[in-house]
Parts: structure tokens; C-alpha cells; sequence
């Protein structure tokens, strides 16, 4: 049974038709095809220089270009779109018609992407999303692949407009419009926190995976690389420590010049601003270029981010809590990793508050809650060294309790993150050691509570209070706190919510 | 001396006390899973290494220590009630959890029979909230207080305004 005063999906309406079909741009017929082969280059050239003209193996790559143009063919003559006064429709396939329709009052963001081979085409690809979460591989929103620029623009305005004036019709006295306006941009001296992120790590990682897999595929042994006989030789005759160094050595300094260049990649020419639509919009990337932007009365709340080792650096990054935006996903991030500083800075600023709510100071957790973090860190490496002493050697299991020290201080600094802290509009709560979390929900948007007690929490007195929101995550965790202090943080932050299911009991003290 | 203390009050209404059953059918179905295996091993091998034997032993106990406990722990702990402002839960027995979800904040409201809850004349009410982190159930009503808790959700829901996010 629905609830019907969640307003009712508006009918698939085909009226209309004197509204032109549009097609997606012609030049997209040269682009997709050219980003495919972009993406393809390495192979290609691999292929040609290293493969020896094996035929076979040249007709197939010959094979997939001719399949992937002829696909980027059919997909033009099938696609066709358009935007009435309710909705936007896409219809596609060929095989499979797909008719798609969403009402433009669902609109909650717009992206603009585009890839190295649209935008030497001036185009965009542009995705519309609505306030649905998304589920993975499910696609909530329509995609248009591609519209020359100018028309992405024109799109984005116009969608996103419309979506606005839905809301301002309900909310009088809303702020005024004003020109776009900057809340942030990228300093170059940000890059400094490049190295801390692990980006380089993966990139570097991923590289090597795929340069293996060729290097197999290819039959080394009779290809140019005379060079790697040597440093094999020299890798099998020094000894096993120099080995190690040097290939640590070697592995951070390629990480680190890699997590440069995928920061540049990303987040070169990133701007954060906000516009007269009452959008919040998010410009980047170096090749490929992408623009988000996010209604902002969909916006519940930011959360600063900063993962271990750029939390050594003192950098953070931010992130926009929004209904029908995950906060993992890239389309979330607000700030690019940068100082702490800034990341809250842009915080309070998006959320048009004078000081930061995430900076807020927060309340400690009771130390009791200490003891939790440290057994809980604890634990599994001491079941890990029983599992050993049993099965394996015994190096094994020492090597294990010498992790110990590094859970404890694991435990220690998980109930240093520990704190909570409720502001005029917000609720904010912070957590976590690998990725140190902070949000700063907005009261208004808490749709629910859960406080649950484990049995060694109920012997503590603590309790985890978790506020539940259509927003990012969907739920957001006060861990660890004294359970009264916990249900009177609930019952301050929701006024009248909580109040009749609480109750005063004496207790000897 | 003493001093007061501010908690959650245990929500109104208990759960039916058929519950216990369906509890119990759950657990004893859940540890044949894992038993019969280690039976059949211990029955058809020849000479079974003797730490085979002390696993089904420990799977024995714990099976019936639970299947005994756990179900009438629940019934003592499960609770809930619906006002016309909130819908509120107690549930779980180790570890418990209150879950309060405002009737204004309701999209759905659904409700659902297992195969052993039919038999047993069950139904779980499920209400959902536009939060992605999951919703409120009340499990083990009988058919017609949860048929009514339904239609009650619906119809205060119905008088609430609002997107509920």
C-alpha cells in the first residue's frame, strides 16, 4: 500500500506531439567510436609494434573497431529526445525500444561529461538524475550521449531551473537570485596532498596488472627489451634486503608521481560555485571534463573526509550529503583533497552558515567507550595468532602479536575520533581512524531514529544512536555514547519526536 | 540518594506469543542446516578424527542452548506501538534495538506472511521511510491487528502533508 499524500507519479503523457524529437548531435557519431579508440591506443599499439603482425590477432582488433562504429550508428538513428512542460523523455534501442520519461520536478542533478573525444568535437554528455538512490548498474536517471556544449548548457539551465521554481512556489521567502558566485577554486598548491590519497597506489598497481598481463600475452623473451635481462640478473644476484629497498624505493616514487598526475587529471581547473539557479556546481578534470551540479534544496548536510594519511598531512576532502547522491560516488564531492582548513571552510559556505558546523567542537565519548575501541581492534589479531599457533608455524603467530601495539593504537585513535555536537540547524557527529568521518546533517532532514544497545554496550551504559535521512548514506551513527546523553541529543536535535517514549526512572547513585 | 535517569520506555504492546513458535522453528531449522552434515560425517566415515567428534558435541549444545534461550528472550524483549505522531519498535535479545520512524515521514506501509507465519497465523508489518538505511518491522502480529495497524498507518499518513524527505 502506497501512502498517497507522497504525491503520485504524474502519467506518461505522449500528447503533445507537436514538440519536436530532437537527436543527439551528429558529431557523436565520430566521437564515441574516437573514445573507444582512445581508450584502446596502449592496445593497439601494443598490438602492431610488440604482437609481430600476428594477422589474427590485428582482424580482430579490426573487427571490434568496425563493430563499435556501426554501434555508435545504430545507437543515433535509434535514440531520439525530448523536454515537454512535465517531463523529459529518451527513446533508444533498437532491439530492445526503451522509453524512458522523467518528470522534471524530480530533477535533483545534472551532470555534464566530457571526454577527451567530445570535447575536441565540442560536445557533452549529459545525465539527468532524479531523487532516487541509485542502485549499482541500475541507471535512476536518463542519459543523453552527446549534445554539442552549448546545448548541454542550455539543458542544464533549463532542467534544473524548472526544478527550482517547483520549490520556491512552496518556500516564500527564499534568498533572492544572484549571479553565480565562487565558494572555491583549485590552488595549485593543493597538490602537495596528491601523495597522501592512494589513488597513485592503485594507479600504479592497476598498470602494473595490465603491463604483466601484455608482457605474458607478448612473449618477452624475443621482444626489445633487452634492458630487463639486466636488471633481472642484477634483482637475482643482490642480495634479498637491497632487493626489497630498492623495489619499495622504486614502487613509492612511481606511486607518488602517478597520484600526482591523477590529481592533476581530475581535478585540474576545479571550481566550486554557486549559481543564480540556487545550484551548487562543481567544475574539473583535465581531459576529461565534468560538471556537477546538485539542487541545493536538496541538500541535507556536508561531510568532511579525511582518510589516514592525508589526515596526517592535515588535508581533508568534502563532500555534499544530498538526497539522491550516495556519498561514496564521485558526483558527491565537493572539495578535492586539500587543507582541513578549507574543507571546512567550503562546508560552511555551502551550507550559507557563518562558521562551520563540521568544526564545530565536539563532545567526547565517555572512556568506557575507549575500552570498547581498543577491545574491538584487539580481538580479531588475537584470534588471528590462536588461528596460527594452531595451523601455521610459529613465526607466524609472533608476527601476528607484533601487530598488536598497532590495533591498540588503532582502538585509541577510533575513540579519539569519537564526538558529537549539535548545532542550531545541524546534527554533527564524527567517527572512524582509516577514514575519519565528520557530517553535519541538518536537523530538518533526520527522518527517524534508531538507538541500539549490544549486550556489552547495555553493560557499559552506552548506546549507538543513529539518525536515519533520505540523504547520502541514509543513516548516520553516533557511536559509542553514554546512552542519556545519547537519547537527550536525539530528543533536542528532533524536537517532540523522541518526548513520549521517554521516561525518568531513579536510579541509586 | 538517588538521581534520575532519562531511557527509552519499552513500547505498549507485546508481540504475539505465538512468535515464540516461529522463533523457535527458525532456530531449530537454521541448526539442522549445520548439524546434519556433521552427523551424516560422524555416522558414514570410517574412524572420523576425533576432533570431528567434539564439534558436533559443541554444535549440539549450542544448538539447543539457543533454540531453548533465544526465542523466549525475544518474546520478553520485542515490543511496539503506534502512535498518531511515530511508529516505535524494540526488537533483537543479545543485542536490542529501538527504532522510532514519524508517521509523517511514512511512504509505505506493507504487510507480509511467510509460509510458517501463515501456518501459525502471522504477519509482519513493514513500514519504509525515504531513508536508503532500512525500515521499521513489526514482526509476529496476528492477522488482524496487523491488518488494522496497517490501515491505521494508512490513513494517518494519508492525513500528513508533505514528501516525507
Amino acid at each position: 500500500m502506497t501512502a498517497p499524500e507522497f504525491p503520485s507519479a504524474p502519467e506518461l503523457v505522449e500528447a503533445s506531439p507537436a514538440l519536436e524529437w530532437h537527436r543527439l548531435d551528429l558529431r557523436m557519431l565520430v566521437v564515441r567510436p574516437l573514445n573507444e579508440l582512445l581508450g584502446l591506443v596502449p592496445v593497439l599499439v601494443g598490438l602492431i609494434v610488440l604482437g609481430g603482425g600476428d594477422k589474427w590477432r590485428i582482424g580482430m582488433s579490426v573487427g571490434v573497431i568496425v563493430l563499435v562504429v556501426l554501434f555508435g550508428l545504430l545507437s543515433w538513428f535509434t535514440t531520439r529526445y525530448r523536454i515537454t512542460d512535465e517531463q523529459v523523455e529518451l527513446h533508444t534501442g533498437l532491439l530492445v525500444r526503451k522509453r524512458l520519461a522523467v518528470p522534471r520536478e524530480r530533477i535533483r542533478t545534472v551532470d555534464l561529461t566530457a571526454k577527451l573525444g567530445h570535447r575536441l568535437f565540442g560536445l557533452s554528455a549529459i545525465r539527468v538524475g532524479t531523487g532516487q538512490h541509485e542502485k549499482a548498474g541500475e541507471n535512476g536517471g536518463v542519459t543523453l550521449d552527446a549534445v554539442s556544449s552549448q546545448e548541454a548548457e542550455r539543458l542544464r539551465q533549463l532542467l534544473l531551473d524548472r526544478a527550482r521554481v517547483v520549490v520556491v512556489s512552496t518556500d516564500a521567502d527564499a534568498p533572492p537570485h544572484e549571479a553565480s558566485k565562487p565558494l572555491a577554486k583549485l590552488d595549485p598548491k593543493w597538490l602537495r596532498f596528491a601523495p597522501l590519497t592512494l589513488s597513485g597506489l592503485v594507479a600504479v598497481g592497476g598498470t602494473f596488472g595490465v603491463l604483466m598481463n601484455y608482457a605474458q600475452e607478448l612473449d618477452l623473451r624475443r621482444s626489445a627489451f633487452s634492458g630487463l635481462h639486466d636488471v633481472v640478473e642484477w634483482v637475482t644476484n643482490a642480495p634479498l634486503a637491497l632487493t626489497i629497498a630498492v623495489l619499495l624505493g622504486v614502487v613509492l616514487v612511481l606511486a607518488v608521481i602517478a597520484s600526482l598526475l591523477v590529481y592533476v587529471v581530475q581535478f585540474w581547473g576545479y571550481r566550486l560555485t554557486r549559481e543564480a539557479d540556487g545550484t551548487l556546481r562543481v567544475r574539473r578534470g583535465l581531459l576529461t571534463t565534468r560538471s556537477v551540479s546538485v539542487d541545493e534544496d536538496r541538500l541535507r548536510g556536508v561531510e568532511v573526509q579525511e582518510p589516514l594519511l592525508l589526515r596526517l598531512g592535515r588535508g581533508a576532502r568534502t563532500t555534499a550529503v544530498a538526497t539522491g547522491l550516495g556519498t561514496k560516488g564521485e558526483s558527491s564531492l565537493l572539495l578535492p583533497p586539500a587543507p582541513v582548513a578549507e574543507a571546512h571552510r567550503v562546508a560552511h559556505e555551502v551550507l550559507r552558515e557563518s562558521e562551520s558546523p563540521t568544526g564545530s567542537t565536539l563532545r567526547r565519548h565517555p572512556l568506557v567507550a575507549l575500552r570498547r575501541r581498543v577491545v574491538r581492534a584487539v580481538l580479531p589479531v588475537l584470534l588471528l595468532a590462536g588461528v596460527l599457533a594452531y595451523f601455521a608455524p610459529a613465526w607466524a603467530w609472533q608476527a601476528a602479536l607484533a601487530l598488536l601495539p598497532f590495533a591498540v593504537l588503532m582502538g585509541w585513535d577510533r575513540y579519539r575520533a569519537l564526538g558529537h555536537a549539535l548545532t542550531d540547524r545541524y546534527l554533527v557527529t564524527r567517527s572512524g581512524s582509516a577514514l575519519r568521518e565528520t557530517v553535519a546533517l541538518q536537523r530538518g532532514g533526520i527522518i527517524g531514529w534508531r538507538v541500539s544497545r549490544s549486550f556489552f554496550q547495555r553493560r557499559a551504559g552506552l548506546a549507538t544512536v543513529s539518525a536515519t535521512t533520505a540523504a547520502g548514506d541514509g543513516v548516520y551513527h553516533v557511536i559509542d555514547v553514554d546512552e542519556e546523553t545519547g537519547l537527550l541529543l536525539a530528543d533536542a536535535a528532533v524536537p517532540d519526536l523522541l518526548r513520549p517514549f521517554l521516561e525518568r526512572v531513579d536510579r541509586p547513585s | 540518594m538517588t538521581t534520575e535517569q532519562v531511557r527509552l520506555r519499552a513500547p505498549r504492546h507485546q508481540v504475539s506469543r505465538k512468535s515464540i513458535t516461529l522463533w523457535t522453528l527458525h532456530a531449530v531449522i537454521g541448526w539442522t542446516v549445520v548439524l546434519v552434515p556433521q552427523l551424516v560425517v560422524l555416522l558414514f566415515v570410517d574412524s572420523p578424527p576425533p576432533w570431528q567428534l567434539t564439534a558436533a558435541v559443541v554444535t549440539g549444545v549450542l544448538a539447543v542452548a539457543h533454540t531453548v534461550v533465544m526465542p523466549r528472550w525475544r518474546f520478553r524483549v520485542h515490543r511496539w506501538e503506534a502512535t498518531p505522531v511515530a511508529v516505535y519498535t524494540l526488537t533483537g535479545w543479545l543485542s536490542q534495538e529501538w527504532r522510532i520512524a514519524p508517521v509523517s515521514r511514512i511512504q509505505t506501509v506493507d504487510t507480509k506472511r511467510g509460509p510458517l507465519q501463515q501456518l501459525l497465523g502471522l504477519s509482519t508489518v513493514t513500514v519504509t521511510t525515504a531513508s536508503a538505511a532500512g525500515p521499521v518491522q513489526i514482526e509476529g502480529l496476528d492477522h488482524e491487528s496487523a491488518v488494522r495497524l496497517a490501515d491505521e498507518l494508512t490513513t494517518t499518513t494519508d492525513a500528513t502533508p508533505g514528501d516525507a524527505t
